[in-house]
């Protein structure tokens, strides 16, 4: 595959491993957290670790949309399929996760719920133009990355003047949660978790840009690199990363400036700004309520609102309380802390949420990663 | 008074429709299985209108196998359900190493399927099994409700006979042993993907549905002692290697860079989010054999129309975790797992 398998190179990746085994300092320890689910897929599944020196700690962060999802929003989503006689359209990856009451929204579909997993924003318009009878409530989770097709899909429903399609808006914001990871009192206060730098989201800064990091490295003196999804991008990232904290630089650098600009897709945010508004706060599984982190959808696209149409009430639920999702997701454990790690929580029965997208630090390690703990066992 | 000549109406196979009717055990039954069936598998055994085949037994060891086809959609690039459930069975049978003899069919199709379509259906499969030299000797026939079914479901089971001296299971990996593969993985399950509504992107790959019972009778000639073969389908390589690792008690260790993908299929899962390692194939076998025997092997596969892109992908070590591993072609090292639920898109 021409411009991908240039970034898988074994040779360079050999030739980068060497330059940071050489950079680094025997004297200290480097403590890197990869935001994004993304980047935790790529170092699981090329065993980026095995080429990097002990001393660096990748922290894996809770930029996994569907990991950060509460249980209670996917009650409601297993409410509205399973209650409304709703077509609820959702992305492959939510189906599996564990809500309330053993369910998930797979096994919700086993009890006759109309569930349907589409590619995107566009198949669920799709979907409800070919039903017009139905109506289709289209669950829209993801970060920025995935925001713009949603606000895409309610202009073209409003444009079309499709009376059956709703969204179950559940977007996220990226800086409000690096935010709150930085502001907790484990980071802040008691250094429990000690944390360096960060590398960058990809996806979701070809469309913010990388303006907005530039807050954390000059407020809290945390270097950022943001950095492509690609092995070498991640490694070539963290060889910047080690060098800014050898420097006693914090800067936001740039790796993945062949898709990301400093002011990122103005048209996207643009449209985003036009279809949503700022939630006052937001329940993210792992991090609590984190204020102005989510989006909803304005009063002008009211009619494509599924959370008006269908009343839908917000519960919290609780994890159970021996997973240690929140904790993982928040750098403060690994995975293979959790005592109910790759015993009663595994791939196929997923307790808590880090275990169900590929993308999850559980089932990343789980997958990819056990070996080691085998061998350290 | 003249005797009128007895004709019945031929079944309309060109606007016709699958109904009740068809499977009720009445004439309009008898007529679909005459006309259709029995006039594209004809051979002695179906023409003798049994509810049951008679053959005779050889010495030996028989196996048997049974596989149902629930494929989406029917007709895919490079196949349709018909072939697939003859190739099916028939690399189930053949992967103990045997040469598979008789096959039986048993469908079951859904009110107000097109006969067109079922015809089409059918002579695929009478083609495939002609092809690969296997007769279907016996079968059956349901209809149930629309809405009931999803147009065509087929159930083949076959039986054939172990050649003398040879004893192939997944149970005798044993540490030391190479693992190979007869070509590109990924090919079936894309091409289904490709052709999918849903997804609908274009492709010029095709589904690589064959039956291998040719190429494991050159391999067993040339090496009896084959410790292992299996096709890997549903769940792709890396499920199937974890069987085998289960099953012989053993680790194993692949080598991403020996695995041969086509580029097409790298891509087109590379877009889906999906792994090719986990992607199903219906024309490719892997082959487990003490390291002595692995290039013989090799040789003769490659010498064969469907193992022209065989490969040695890795060996078969001690591991009391049984875990299946790969050395990345990056450098680093990861696990191969067992694949959970459905292969499922990434949303980022």
């Amino acid at each position: 595959m021409k411009y991908i398998n240039e970034f898988r190179d074994g040779k360079t990746a050999r030739v980068l491993a060497g330059a940071i085994a050489a950079e680094t300092r025997a004297d200290r320890r480097y403590h890197i957290m990869e935001f994004c689910g993304g980047h935790t897929h790529a170092i699981s599944r090329y065993g980026l670790s095995d080429l990097l020196p002990d001393n660096i700690r990748l922290i894996h962060g809770p930029g996994c949309p569907v990991c950060v999802l509460p249980i209670g929003r996917i009650d409601n989503a297993i409410d509205l399929a399973l209650n409304r006689g709703v077509i609820l359209a959702t992305y492959g990856d939510c189906l599996r996760v564990p809500a309330s009451g053993g369910l998930s929204l797979l096994k919700a579909k086993a009890r006759g719920a109309d569930v349907r997993m589409v590619y995107s924003s566009a198949d669920a318009l799709k979907l409800a133009q070919d039903n017009p009878e139905r109506q289709v409530v289209f669950f829209a989770i993801g970060f920025e990355t995935t925001t713009p097709p949603t606000a895409v899909a309610i202009v073209q429903a409003e444009k079309l003047g499709l009376a059956n399609f709703t969204v179950f808006c559940n977007h996220v914001l990226t800086p409000a949660a690096i935010a709150n990871i930085l502001e907790s009192p484990e980071v802040r206060l008691h250094g429990t978790v000690p944390l360096d730098a960060f590398i960058g989201p990809a996806h979701v800064s070809t469309v913010i840009g990388s303006q907005p990091y530039e807050h954390f490295a000059e407020e809290y003196e945390k270097p950022v690199v943001i950095a492509g999804f690609e092995p070498l991008d991640v490694m070539q990232a963290i060889l910047m990363l080690v060098r800014q904290l050898n420097e006693g630089r914090a800067e936001v650098e740039n790796e993945f400036s062949r898709a990301v600009t400093r002011e990122g897709n103005v048209k996207a945010q643009n449209l985003v700004a036009e279809v949503f508004e700022l939630r006052k706060s937001f329940e993210w599984r792992g991090l609590n309520e984190v204020p102005y982190s989510a989006l909803r959808i304005k009063a002008k696209y009211s009619a494509y609102d599924a959370e008006r149409r269908y009343g839908i009430a917000y519960k919290s639920v609780a994890d159970n309380k021996a997973c240690e999702c929140g904790a993982i997701l928040r750098g403060l454990k690994r995975p293979q802390d959790c005592k109910l790690f790759g015993t009663v929580c595994t791939p196929e029965n997923p307790m808590g949420s880090c275990m169900v997208s590929s993308e999850g630090a559980c089932a990343a390690h789980y997958t990819y990663g056990r070996y080691r703990d085998a061998v350290a066992g | 008074m003249t005797v009128r000549k007895g004709y019945i109406r031929p079944v309309d196979f060109k606007n016709g429709r699958v109904d009740m009717t068809h499977g009720s055990g009445g004439r309009a039954m008898a007529q679909l299985i005459e006309e259709l069936f029995l006039a594209a598998f004809d051979n002695d055994w179906l023409r003798a209108a049994n509810d049951q085949a008679c053959f005779a037994v050889q010495s030996g060891r028989m196996v048997m196998a049974t596989d149902s086809h629930v494929v989406s959609p029917l007709f895919f690039p490079g196949g349709d359900i018909g072939c697939l459930s003859v190739h099916g069975t028939v690399n189930d049978v053949a992967m103990s190493g045997a040469r598979p003899l008789y096959l039986s069919a048993s469908f079951i199709l859904e009110e107000g399927f097109p006969l067109a379509d079922l015809k089409r259906i059918v002579e695929s499969m009478a083609h495939a099994a002609r092809e690969a030299g296997v007769a279907i000797v016996t079968g059956d026939t349901k209809v149930v409700e629309q809405g009931k079914g999803d147009g065509v479901f087929i159930t083949t089971t076959g039986v054939g006979v172990v050649p003398a001296g040879v004893n192939i299971s997944g149970d005798r990996a044993r540490p030391g042993d190479v693992i190979l593969v007869s070509g590109t993985l990924g090919d079936h399950g894309v091409a289904i993907m490709s052709s999918r509504e849903s997804l609908g992107f274009e492709t010029s790959i095709r589904s690589d549905t064959a039956a291998l019972h040719d190429l494991v009778a050159r391999m067993v000639e040339a090496v009896p002692d084959i410790h292992a073969l299996r096709d890997p389908t549903r769940g792709g390589l890396a499920t199937t290697l974890n069987e085998i690792a289960r099953q012989s008690g053993v680790g194993m260790m692949l080598r991403e860079e020996a695995i041969p993908v086509r580029q097409e299929v790298e891509a087109a899962c590379e877009f889906l989010g999906l792994d090719p390692l986990y992607v199903a194939n219906e024309g490719k076998l892997i082959c487990i054999c003490a390291k002595e025997h692995a290039e013989p092997l090799l040789a003769v596969m490659r010498a064969h129309p469907l193992g022209a892109e065989a490969a040695i992908i890795g060996s078969v070590h001690e591991d009391p975790h049984h875990f299946v591993q790969m050395e990345t072609g990056f450098g680093g090292k990861r696990i191969v797992d067992w694949l959970t639920g459905e292969q499922l898109p990434r949303i980022c």
